[in-house]
C-alpha cells in the first residue's frame, strides 16, 4: 500500500511540474520584432517546485488526510446522526426562514449602495436557481440551455418597452410567460430524450436563441443590445431626478425627501426580494401538490411512473415550463436592473453557473439552493483581488463540494421519525 | 375481461411476438411461462402500448385499446407491477403508495393505503423509510401495494418471484392468492413455472413468440412436455 502510494505520489508530482513549469515557467517577450523566451526568476520556479512538493506529500498521504476529513461529522451528511422530531424541525424551519426574509427586507437601508447592488443579483440568481431546480432536480431532466428563457424575459421586456413603451409592471407576466411558452415549445422535442441527448438538444437550444438574438440585428440591436430600459415605478412613481414620462410623479417629491439615487437601487431590490420569494413559496406549493410528486417520479424511474398512468408528455412538459416560466421572471428584473442587454449577458457559462448552483445546493433541496446561489454569487465578489484566479478557485471549490458533499450543501430531505410510543 | 387476439408485435424489423392470443376472464388467475426472451414481458408491455402491437387486437373490458396511449390504458381499470418491482426508491414507502393512487381523490388514497397496510404489515412499519433502503422482498410487496393503489379489476404481475428467497415468494404467492378472493383478476408472468402453475386457473407456455401450450393450471403441471421443459424433468 505504502509503496503504491509513493510510486503514485511521485507521478502526481510529476505531472505537476511537467504542467506547470512550461506555462509558468517560461516567459515570451518582445525585442524589437523577435520574440524570444526568458526564463521566469526564481521566485517562480520555486514556487512551481514547491507546488510539486505539496502535491506529492499530500499524495503520500492522500488517504490519512481523506480519513480525518471524512471524519468531521459537521462535513459529512448521511452519516447517521440522531435526526430531530419532523413537525419540531418544520416549526423552526419556518420561524428562521420568516426571520430572515424580514431581515433581508430592512437590511438594505443601513447598507451601501454596492452591496445592495450584489444582493439584487444574488436574488436574480436565486429565482433562477429554483426555477432550474425543478427540471433538473425534480424532474431529473438535464437542461443546459436554461439561460435561453432567461434571455427570453430579458428581451421580451427590453424589446416592449423599446417598440411599445411597455412599462416593467406589465411587462413582468409576459415576459415571464413567453419564457413559459419558450419553454413549452422547447419541450416537445426533447419529450423522448433523456439524459445526455437531453442535454446536447437544450444546450442546443441555449445557444440558438443567443446567436439568434446576436444576429437579428434589426429588431434586437444584435451585439449592440438594447439599452435605455426603463426601471420600475412604484404606483406611476418613477425613481428618477426628473420624471421621464407624462402623468408619472417622482418618488421624492411626492414624499418630500431628498432626491438620492439609493432609492431605486433598494427598491430594486426589494422589487426581486419580493418575486424571489415568491418563486419559492410558489415552487414548494408545486412540490407538496401531486405534479411535484409526479416530477420525482419521473425522475425515479420513468418506466413506474408510467406504468401508474402518468403521461410521460404532461409530467415533462408541466417541469419544463414551469422552470422557464420563472426564468423570464428573473429575466425581466435584470433587464430593468441593468438597462441595458446584449447578447454578452446569456453565454453558456451563465446556464453553467445556475446549474452548478443547483447541484452544489443540493438536488431538489429550495434551501440548499438558495445558499448555494448566495455563496456562488458573493464568493466571486469577495475573491475580487484574485480577480485572475477566480475560476480557479470556483473550480476549486466545486472540486472540493464534490469529493466531501456529493449530494450538495443541503441535500433534499425526505426523512420523517415520528416518535412511536414504547410499550 | 382480457383478450389478445393474434397480436404481432415489433422491436424494428425485428418480431418478437408472432400471432399470439390469450385470453384472460373475469376472476381468473391465468400465468404465463416461458423460457428466457420467449416474449413475455414483450407480451405485457404489449397490453400496455409500449410497444404497441403492429397487428392484431388487444380488447379489455370490451374496448378495444390497442391503439390508446398507454397512460390511458392504465387508467382504465388496469394495474402492472413491472419487472424487477421499479419502485422509486428516492420516495418514502407512503409516497409510493400515493403515487399508485395518483389520479383518485385523497379519502380513496387512504383507504387504498390502509388496504396495502393490512395486506402487508411490513410496508406500515417502513412507512417512512426511502423505498430503495428495503429488502426485495420488501419492495416486491410495496410494488404490489403500489398497483393496487389505483383500486384496479385486474393486476398483471411481471415475474413477482424474481430474486426472491424461496420463503418470501411462498408469501408473494400467497398475496396474490388472497387479492383472487377479493376478485381481483390476476394475469401472472413467471419462470417460477411450479409455482405460477399451481396456483393458477389456466396457464399458457409462450415460446419464442408463440403461444406453445394452454390447458388448466393443474393439466400444465402434469404435462410431460411442460415438465421437461420448465420444471426440471
Amino acid at each position: 500500500m505504502a509503496a503504491l502510494n509513493f510510486k503514485h505520489a511521485l507521478f502526481c508530482a510529476f505531472i505537476t511540474l511537467l504542467i506547470s513549469y512550461p506555462i509558468l515557467g517560461f516567459n515570451l517577450e518582445a525585442k524589437g520584432i523577435n520574440v524570444t523566451i526568458v526564463g521566469a526568476d526564481t521566485t517562480t520556479i520555486l514556487g512551481v517546485l514547491l507546488a510539486a512538493v505539496v502535491v506529492f506529500l499530500f499524495q503520500l498521504f492522500r488517504d490519512q488526510i481523506m480519513g480525518r476529513v471524512g471524519d468531521l461529522r459537521s462535513l459529512t451528511a448521511g452519516k447517521p446522526k440522531e435526526p430531530m422530531a419532523e413537525n419540531r424541525r418544520a416549526k423552526i424551519e419556518s420561524w428562521v426562514l420568516t426571520g430572515i426574509v424580514v431581515l433581508a427586507l430592512f437590511w438594505p437601508f443601513f447598507m451601501s449602495r454596492g452591496a445592495v447592488d450584489l444582493a439584487t443579483l444574488v436574488l436574480i440568481y436565486i429565482m433562477l436557481a429554483l426555477g432550474l431546480n425543478v427540471v433538473v432536480g425534480l424532474a431529473g431532466l438535464l437542461d443546459l440551455g436554461y439561460v435561453a428563457f432567461y434571455a427570453v424575459g430579458a428581451y421580451t421586456f427590453a424589446l416592449l418597452s423599446q417598440y411599445l413603451g411597455v412599462s416593467f409592471w406589465v411587462a413582468l407576466p409576459i415576459g415571464a410567460l413567453l419564457a413559459a411558452a419558450f419553454g413549452l415549445v422547447l419541450g416537445f422535442p426533447v419529450l423522448r430524450l433523456r439524459g445526455d441527448y437531453l442535454a446536447i438538444v437544450t444546450l442546443g437550444f441555449g445557444e440558438i436563441i443567443r446567436i439568434l438574438l446576436n444576429n437579428w440585428t434589426t429588431l434586437t440591436g444584435g451585439p449592440n443590445g438594447i439599452g435605455g430600459i426603463p426601471d420600475p415605478t412604484l404606483f406611476g412613481m418613477e425613481f428618477g431626478r426628473r420624471v421621464k414620462e407624462e402623468g408619472n410623479t417622482s418618488f421624492h417629491e411626492t414624499f418630500g425627501i431628498a432626491y438620492s439615487g439609493e432609492h431605486k437601487v433598494i427598491f430594486l431590490y426589494l422589487i426581486a426580494l419580493v418575486l424571489a420569494v415568491f418563486t419559492a413559496l410558489v415552487i414548494r406549493r408545486f412540490m407538496r401538490m401531486p405534479v411535484g410528486r409526479a416530477w420525482e417520479a419521473l425522475r425515479e424511474d420513468e418506466i413506474a411512473a408510467r406504468s401508474l398512468g402518468l403521461s410521460r408528455t404532461a409530467v415533462k412538459l408541466s417541469a419544463f415550463t414551469i422552470g422557464a416560466f420563472f426564468a423570464g421572471f428573473a429575466g425581466t428584473v435584470f433587464a430593468s436592473k441593468q438597462g441595458f442587454i446584449s447578447p454578452e449577458s446569456f453565454v453558456f457559462l451563465e446556464s453553467a453557473i445556475i446549474l452548478a448552483i443547483v447541484v452544489l445546493g443540493g438536488m431538489g433541496s429550495q434551501i440548499g439552493v438558495v445558499l448555494a446561489a448566495i455563496a456562488v454569487t458573493i464568493l466571486p465578489e469577495l475573491a475580487r483581488e484574485f480577480s485572475e484566479y477566480r475560476m480557479l478557485i470556483f473550480g476549486a471549490a466545486m472540486v472540493l463540494m464534490m469529493v466531501w458533499r456529493p449530494q450538495g450543501l443541503m441535500p433534499m430531505r425526505r426523512i420523517h421519525i415520528e416518535l412511536k410510543k414504547q410499550e | 375481461m382480457l383478450v389478445l387476439e393474434n397480436v404481432h408485435t415489433h422491436y424494428g424489423k425485428i418480431e418478437a411476438l408472432h400471432g399470439v392470443s390469450v385470453e384472460v376472464k373475469k376472476g381468473e388467475i391465468v400465468s404465463l411461462i416461458g423460457a428466457n426472451g420467449a416474449g413475455k414481458t414483450t407480451l405485457l408491455m404489449t397490453v400496455c402500448g409500449n410497444p404497441r402491437a403492429s397487428s392484431g387486437r388487444v380488447i379489455l373490458n370490451g374496448r378495444d385499446i390497442t391503439r390508446d396511449p398507454t397512460a390511458n390504458i392504465m387508467r382504465s381499470g388496469i394495474a402492472i407491477v413491472p419487472e424487477g418491482r421499479r419502485i422509486f426508491s428516492g420516495l418514502t414507502v407512503e409516497e409510493n403508495l400515493h403515487m399508485g393512487g395518483f389520479f383518485n381523490t385523497k379519502a380513496e388514497i387512504r383507504k387504498s393505503q390502509d388496504h396495502a397496510y393490512e395486506l402487508f404489515p411490513r410496508l406500515k412499519e417502513r412507512e417512512h423509510q426511502r423505498a430503495g433502503t428495503m429488502s426485495g422482498g420488501e419492495q416486491q410487496m410495496l410494488a404490489i401495494g403500489r398497483a393496487l393503489m389505483s383500486k384496479p379489476n385486474m393486476i398483471i404481475l411481471d415475474e413477482p418471484s424474481l430474486g426472491l428467497a424461496p420463503l418470501v415468494i411462498k408469501q408473494i404467492f400467497e398475496i396474490i392468492g388472497h387479492l383472487r378472493d377479493e376478485g381481483i383478476t390476476v394475469f401472472l408472468v413467471e419462470q417460477n413455472a411450479h409455482q405460477a402453475l399451481n396456483l393458477a386457473d389456466r396457464g399458457y407456455v409462450l415460446e419464442t413468440g408463440k403461444i406453445r401450450l394452454q390447458d388448466t393450471g393443474k393439466n400444465l403441471l402434469a404435462n410431460p412436455e411442460v415438465q421437461n421443459a420448465y420444471l426440471g424433468g
